[in-house]
């Protein structure tokens, strides 16, 4: 409902010092905001697709009973000792590697501080000496992103607030605490704050979700929190020094990431401009409300007290691992994308490409032109047709190439190929050469057609008229009036083409 | 000391007569519960004594000899563990009311592999409330007395363990050592205790007081017990990332080679406040090893000064963070209160006593945004400093002998009110630790009030054998001169 309101407001932005809080009105798309830069960096938290925990051998599986992959280091029962989880630090190093970021002999840190779901009151976690540091990532349009370090750390257990309001700790009645996602292995990729719009943030999250995908680290959907992003904003005029930054946590949907963004530059702005100052804060996206609320200022912040974690060693993957790590990363999406650009001639960061390739559906456009089929034609195809296939689709590929052969060599219209094409998707493959049959489809060869054509040109001489004169509109009469006559069998491409042919 | 009848004193002996079918490990055992029986009560080195869980470990001790089955190194081989290790369902309170109640569902790796080598486990031995403290006064649960004279403390934060070991309660015992934790207690006590080099014994298990300083390690009547319950636990463990990957010690074979040729350091500018009278038997036992071949050289080791300074930063601040753990939410004590923060609070309150409240404290404000430099960082820098005079030292000495503790076993309440009196115990204990080295203290005579004296000596990382020589060597020479064990 608030999202409704605020796309009625067209008259900016409205400020209520009391709550520190604006309304504004919807993105209008334009950088600059104002006058004012946008700066921002992301920091996104991934959870590895570990079999185990990063310090024990519990599961680290999703949705099972509460408290059922517990042990005595996930809870921090006394006397127990974390001891590192080399399939962690290969993914770690995977998504190091995938980011160009070097891979460096690094150590683990405690961060104390008390809260229920943190069994031992501190988390283990990398800290002045991270695995990954200073790599980059490139967003589809070429811009490049720094990536100042991805480290490893573990994840708390979740609490569930009982009572009160909100489900916050505070005022609850009582809460239940599950372990069973703390210990869970997280990567944490730090940004840097190169990014310069909310389509940007919007760009590099996904791009990075697709190059965590592809590397095997982690299923990354941030709908189920194995992908958390927070986003540090400040804006500033173009040329002058940074700004104060403010840090947006909750944000759960690529949509959503660019909304907070947007609504926090607004913000800032508006502070601004009415001469306040903006204090460094850690803020809350609230979805329903569509703003950030300050969940604790930088005076509140606590003292982690970090200090080397004595419980272990450095670690210290040697270069035959690091290569071995490299030499077995899969191709990255921005390879794939120029490598389909390259096979269809369409452009790389294009609808067509950047959505197939996100579903990971290029290597089977890629079968189909294999297969003997016209690649550009497999690519659209794939791209309307197969939203619901995922990455490795039912169809076999020499199915979808035959009907594509049939339809370049004029033998389906594309009306027609859509849909021997959708009973193909319906049935997980299909002979298009049977399917046409069974339908009647029939090939209208060029000769039949121009005979159809020439009948409408002298029934419809008013508009063939028209049409010769320039009127496009006519055109439209003319193309309907040859389907009806064909009964749907001509080619909308070649009716066309035989139109501007006669019309000389 | 013991006076179990027919039953020998050592483990070696108990476990060689085991083995061979000579004793029955229940005898051994019913022996070891009656001298419990008849002293504990004015002694109290036990939290917990576990007869049942005891006479089901002889009896099946038993029965593998019986059926031929290898009983392991320490069949029948009674032994108490010090209250802060993980033993599978049975209480373990590190002396503190936190804990009060708590059952571990799992075995430390220590309490499994004594376990493996036929040892039978008697009870949780009472200590410094989470090993901190040098006397066994700082007990929730009250204070442990020396066997040798129960007006007296019996060291600390191992008392218990040492105790247990000096009354015949036990032949051998397990403790930990951050500071000095075993090596003061069984100078104390005058019984023999080894803290091995870091990283040879694992700490799975062992509730961390500061984790980069704590080892485990025994305490027995001679050193023969000492080296051949370290064979029993030492070793690479997996469940220990700091367990360095090694074979177990082997050591027993070293003790009957001599020291000739060995040269035995004299550290010239110690820190001075040891007792004349600790002092004439450090002295005496330079004279021993002399006499047996050794050569007595002079090293120095300018930053021992500031070891105990810095071992009060170092270990104060791991505590501040082993010891969050204790928050009311899981396991232990809880103390209800209006919301979160506030039933933290009180649990901790109400459940840690003065001197952990005293560490936690500190230790926090050491680790603390703007302090730590100042403090911690300071600390880690005097502990590498330590390290490298050690390094330099051991260029021109195969070991060091220093007094264990600079005074005898002192009156129960002398020090309770002064920390830094009683922080001074380890000033000769501390070293090692923030080097990781290994030491042992030997008892070697008498002095003021008839009291126990010991002896330590220190060795490089891993110097486990020549510690051992050494040590052997002055046993042999306190039995040639008459003196007890």
């Amino acid at each position: 409902m608030t999202t409704a309101d605020s796309k009625t407001q067209d008259s900016g932005i409205q400020y209520d010092m009391s709550k520190n809080e604006i309304k504004v009105a919807p993105n209008d798309g334009s950088y600059l905001l104002d006058g004012y830069e946008l700066v921002c960096g992301l920091e996104v938290h991934v959870e590895l697709a570990t079999a185990t925990k990063l310090f024990s051998a519990s599961a680290n599986r999703f949705g099972d009973d509460p408290n059922t992959h517990i042990d005595p280091v996930t809870l921090g029962l006394p006397g127990a000792l974390p001891v590192l989880n080399r399939q962690a630090v290969e993914l770690a190093m995977r998504i190091g590697l995938a980011l160009n970021c070097k891979v460096q002999p690094s150590t683990f840190h405690r961060k104390n501080y008390f809260y229920p779901d943190m069994p031992k009151a501190y988390q283990i976690s990398q800290y002045d000496q991270p695995i990954n540091v200073d790599g980059w990532l490139e967003l589809p349009g070429g811009k490049s992103i720094g990536v100042e370090r991805a480290h490893l750390e573990e994840d708390t257990g979740k609490s569930t607030h009982i009572g009160g309001t909100g489900g916050r700790i505070h005022g609850s009645d009582y809460s239940l605490i599950d372990f069973n996602r703390a210990g869970v292995p997280l990567v944490e990729i730090v940004g840097r704050p190169d990014i310069a719009s909310p389509e940007e943030a919007r760009q590099y999250v996904t791009e990075l979700r697709q190059i965590l995908v592809a590397v095997g680290a982690s299923d990354a959907k941030m709908e189920e929190g194995s992908m958390r992003c927070d986003a540090n904003v400040s804006v500033r005029k173009p040329g002058a020094p940074l700004g104060i930054r403010c840090e947006i946590k909750n944000v759960n949907s690529v949509r959503s990431l660019g909304r907070a963004i947007e609504y926090e530059a607004r913000r800032q702005i508006v502070l601004l401009e009415a001469g306040e100052k903006i204090r460094q804060e850690t803020r809350h996206w609230d979805e329903t409300d569509g703003r950030t609320h300050t969940l604790r200022s930088k005076e509140d912040a606590d003292d982690y007290r970090y200090f080397l974690e004595p419980d272990l060693v450095p670690l210290n993957p040697d270069q035959a691992w690091i290569d071995a790590v490299r030499a077995a990363l899969p191709m990255l999406p921005r390879e794939r994308r120029l490598r389909l650009s390259q096979a269809t001639g369409a452009p790389a960061d294009g609808e067509a490409i950047m959505v197939v390739v996100e579903r990971g559906q290029d290597d089977y456009v890629m079968s189909v032109g294999e297969a003997g089929a016209d690649v550009a034609r497999a690519l659209v195809h794939v791209k309307e047709a197969f939203a619901e296939q995922g990455a490795n689709p039912t169809v076999p590929a020499a199915d979808l190439a035959q009907m594509i052969i049939m339809e370049t060599g004029g033998k389906l219209t594309s009306t027609q190929a859509k849909t021997v094409l959708a009973e193909i998707v319906a049935n997980g493959g299909g002979d298009a050469v049977a399917i046409a049959a069974a339908k009647g489809f029939e090939a209208m060869d060029n000769s039949a057609l121009e005979a159809v054509v020439d009948q409408v040109i002298a029934e419809q001489a008013e508009a063939w008229s028209k049409y010769c004169g320039g009127e496009q509109k006519a055109m439209g009469a003319l193309v309907g009036a040859i389907m009806k006559a064909s009964q749907g069998k001509a080619d909308g491409k070649a009716v066309t083409a035989l139109l501007l042919a006669k019309k000389g | 000391m013991t006076t179990h009848a027919n039953i020998p004193t050592t483990a070696a002996a108990i476990a060689d007569g085991v083995r061979s079918g000579a004793l029955k490990a229940v005898d051994v055992l019913e022996a070891h519960l009656a001298q419990i029986a008849a002293r504990e009560g004015e002694i109290h080195a036990f939290n917990l004594v576990t007869a049942d869980e005891a006479r089901a470990a002889a009896a099946r001790v038993d029965a593998d000899v019986a059926a031929g089955r290898d009983p392991g190194i320490l069949a029948g081989v009674p032994i108490a563990l010090k209250d802060n290790m993980c033993t599978r369902g049975i209480p373990t309170t590190c002396s503190s009311k936190i804990l009060e109640g708590w059952r571990p569902p799992y075995d430390a790796t220590v309490v499994q592999r004594l376990a493996a080598a036929g040892a039978v486990a008697i009870g949780k031995t009472n200590l410094d409330e989470f090993a901190m403290g040098s006397s066994t006064e700082n007990s929730a649960f009250g204070v442990t007395f020396n066997p040798r004279d129960i007006s007296r403390v019996s060291g600390g934060s191992s008392g218990g363990s040492a105790a247990a070991v000096a009354a015949g309660f036990s032949p051998i015992s397990i403790g930990s050592d951050t500071g000095g934790s075993i090596r003061q207690p069984a100078a104390l006590c005058g019984v023999v205790g080894v803290k091995p080099t870091y990283g040879t014994v694992s700490r799975y298990g062992l509730v961390a007081y500061a984790s980069s300083l704590d080892q485990m390690g025994p305490f027995s009547t001679d050193v023969r017990d000492s080296a051949l319950v370290l064979e029993a636990i030492s070793g690479h463990d997996p469940m220990d990332s700091t367990s360095i990957p090694q074979a177990p010690l082997s050591l027993q074979h070293v003790l009957s080679q001599g020291v000739e040729g060995l040269r035995v350091g004299r550290i010239t500018d110690m820190p001075s406040g040891a007792d004349p009278d600790v002092t004439a038997r450090l002295e005496a036992a330079f004279d021993a090893l002399k006499a047996a071949g050794a050569k007595i050289v002079d090293v120095e080791m300018p930053s021992m000064k500031y070891a105990l300074t810095a071992y009060y930063l170092i270990a104060p601040a791991e505590a501040s963070s082993n010891l969050a753990r204790y928050d009311g939410v899981r396991y232990g004590l809880r103390v209800n209160a209006t919301d979160t923060n506030a039933m933290y609070s009180a649990t901790r309150t109400a459940g840690f006593g003065e001197e952990v409240k005293r560490r936690i404290m500190l230790g926090t404000y050491a680790l603390s945004a703007g302090y730590y430099d100042a403090y911690y960082g300071k600390a880690l820098k005097v502990r590498r400093l330590i390290s490298d005079d050690f390094a330099r030292a051991y260029t021109k000495a195969d070991v060091l002998l220093t007094p264990t503790s600079p005074i005898v076993a002192f009156p129960v309440g002398e020090k309770s009110d002064d920390p830094l009196a009683m922080y001074l115990c380890d000033i000769y204990t501390i070293p090692t630790n923030l080097a990781g080295h290994p030491a042992m203290s030997v008892p070697f005579g008498t002095g003021a009030h008839g009291l126990p004296v010991g002896v330590q000596i220190l060795a490089p990382t891993l110097g486990e054998q020549v510690m051992f020589k050494v040590a052997a060597s002055l046993e042999r020479s306190m039995i040639a001169a008459g003196g007890a064990k």
